[in-house]
């Protein structure tokens, strides 16, 4: 941490002169277009955070939906939730966001359905169903690592398969499942940064718009790479704490 | 296909040709057992024979390839017929399979109130009475991971009889236990056995099954070797293979 701390000090220093390649004055907070830059660019917090918890929520949804089926003992039930991860494990983001964004409404609309998909509901779809197949696969290990015994337990005093998940088994694996999904959603925000292709004003799109008007990349996506890093620090220190509090539970 | 013979309650189980496979492996050959109400079976073999798997059969936590079984006149098939055969049917397991997250008491009232519908008023009555009856009624808000080996088995047990079932099944109940505290759950098992419950009991512990078998079955190799009353299986047993095994386990 110290060492990072010294690196940033070290390159904010070395551009804080007014010859040489560096020019802070693009986002200097003492002048008025310095502080309307630096207000526009942080602006776009708000609309990263809020696509990546929607998108988050609607993952954990979906996940535990295909996970389910996925552990049948059918293989007929299994095999749709295995195909529907695999296939949408093997899409990259950014051809799936196109595809959400320009191609769903047409399907829709073939089928008699006419919605328009704006840039951050196209977006929150596609973080949301990209992400799910790992949230499938994370609720899969951690309900499968709670032993055998459990489930018959429950079947020997006549719980059926929705109480034995939700009076034994998930509570049980919900301490195994959540540092991980909690982990993932470092991964959602950062692939929220994709929205911007699409014109989503959030935080990437923001220091886009404002490289064209100012031209100073450099600057601009140094400030933006450390918005992303202070998001993911506070969600890093969150899922730190979770994982130490369920751990504190196991052992009771 | 609709069975139209009259339901048979005369016996409390009865097991025709069961046959099971796991893949190639022939588990169960051609199992014929019939138990009476109020009998006591205890169920010997060397390990691998099929003991385990042939009790388990019984509540259909492990299917059956052919033959049928008959629970107090249900036959068991569809998923309904499994259900109602379960719900006569105790079972406590080697590993004890107690509810790690829930306390004494929760572990006990959760199959009477979710499966049977009884006020939490009740069901904490009921599980009250049972684990007096195996003498742990101090222990009803501990969880599981603060009781001894022993006093685990004891829950487990009392956790079954909260069911009301009219059969047990025991699947090497003593297994797991450290020697000082086998009695203490055996005691409670010949308690349950004087009150008249119809047992099935898979063990290896022989004074056991003198004191309290009404029958003793010894099984090798998936198949039903011998059967006979306690004092003809120890004293006179009439296959070598039963003979050498009572050697092999009363040697010392």
């Amino acid at each position: 941490m110290k060492n990072i701390a010294a690196l940033l000090a070290l390159t904010l220093l070395a551009g804080c002169g007014t010859s040489g390649t560096w020019g802070w004055y693009v986002i200097d907070p003492t002048t008025p277009n310095g502080w309307n830059n630096i207000t526009f660019l942080l602006n776009g917090f708000g609309a990263t955070i809020l696509l990546s918890v929607i998108a988050a929520v609607m993952s954990m949804v979906i996940g535990l939906m295909v996970a389910l089926p996925g552990m049948s003992s059918n293989r007929w039930i299994r095999l749709p939730s295995r195909i529907y991860i695999e296939f949408v494990r093997a899409i990259p983001l950014l051809p799936m966001l196109f595809w959400v964004f320009y191609g769903l409404p047409v399907v829709l609309k073939s089928m008699g359905i006419s919605v328009s998909i704006d840039a951050f509901w196209g977006a929150v779809i596609t973080l949301a169903i990209s992400d799910s197949a790992f949230t499938a696969e994370i609720y899969r290990s951690g309900i499968q690592s709670i032993a055998r015994g459990q489930t018959e337990a429950a079947k020997t005093i006549g719980l059926t398969y929705s109480q034995t998940m939700r009076y034994v088994i998930l509570p049980q694996a919900i301490r195994r499942i959540l540092p991980p999904l909690a982990n993932q959603f470092i991964y959602i925000v950062k692939m929220s940064a994709f929205a911007s292709v699409i014109g989503m004003q959030e935080l990437t799109r923001r220091a886009n718009e404002l490289v064209v008007t100012e031209y100073r990349p450099l600057e601009i996506y140094t400030l933006l790479i450390l918005e992303y890093l202070v998001l993911v620090l506070i969600i890093s220190f969150f899922v730190r704490w979770l994982e130490r509090r369920m751990g504190a539970d196991e052992s009771r | 296909m609709p069975d139209t013979r009259a339901p048979d309650h005369t016996n409390a189980i009865q097991i025709k040709e069961l046959n099971k496979w796991y893949d190639t492996y022939h588990a169960l050959k051609d199992v014929d057992l019939t138990v009476a109400h109020g009998e006591r079976i205890v169920v010997c073999g060397p390990s691998g024979s099929g003991k385990s798997t042939l009790i388990r059969c019984v509540n259909s936590l492990e299917a059956h390839d052919s033959g049928e079984i008959t629970v107090d006149g249900t036959r068991m098939g569809d998923a309904a017929s499994i259900e109602a055969i379960r719900a006569e049917v105790g079972m406590v397991f080697q590993q004890f399979n107690l509810f790690p997250h829930l306390t004494i008491l929760q572990n006990l009232t959760l199959g009477p109130m979710k499966a049977r519908g009884l006020s939490r008023a009740d069901a904490e009555e009921r599980a009250m009475k049972y684990l007096e009856r195996v003498q742990i009624p101090e222990q009803a808000d501990k969880k599981p991971g603060a009781l001894s080996g022993g006093q685990q088995q004891r829950v487990a047990i009392a956790r079954s009889l909260c069911m009301e079932p009219k059969i047990m099944l025991f699947d090497e109940p003593t297994s797991a236990l450290d020697p000082e505290m086998i009695s203490e759950v055996l005691d409670v098992i010949i308690d349950l056995a004087e009150s008249g419950m119809t047992m099935i009991v898979v063990t290896h512990e022989m004074g056991f099954a003198r004191r309290a078998a009404d029958r003793m079955v010894f099984m090798d190799h998936g198949a039903i070797v011998e059967t006979g009353t306690p004092q003809e299986f120890f004293e006179a047993p009439k296959t070598e293979r039963c003979r050498s095994f009572l050697n092999q386990i009363l040697k010392h």
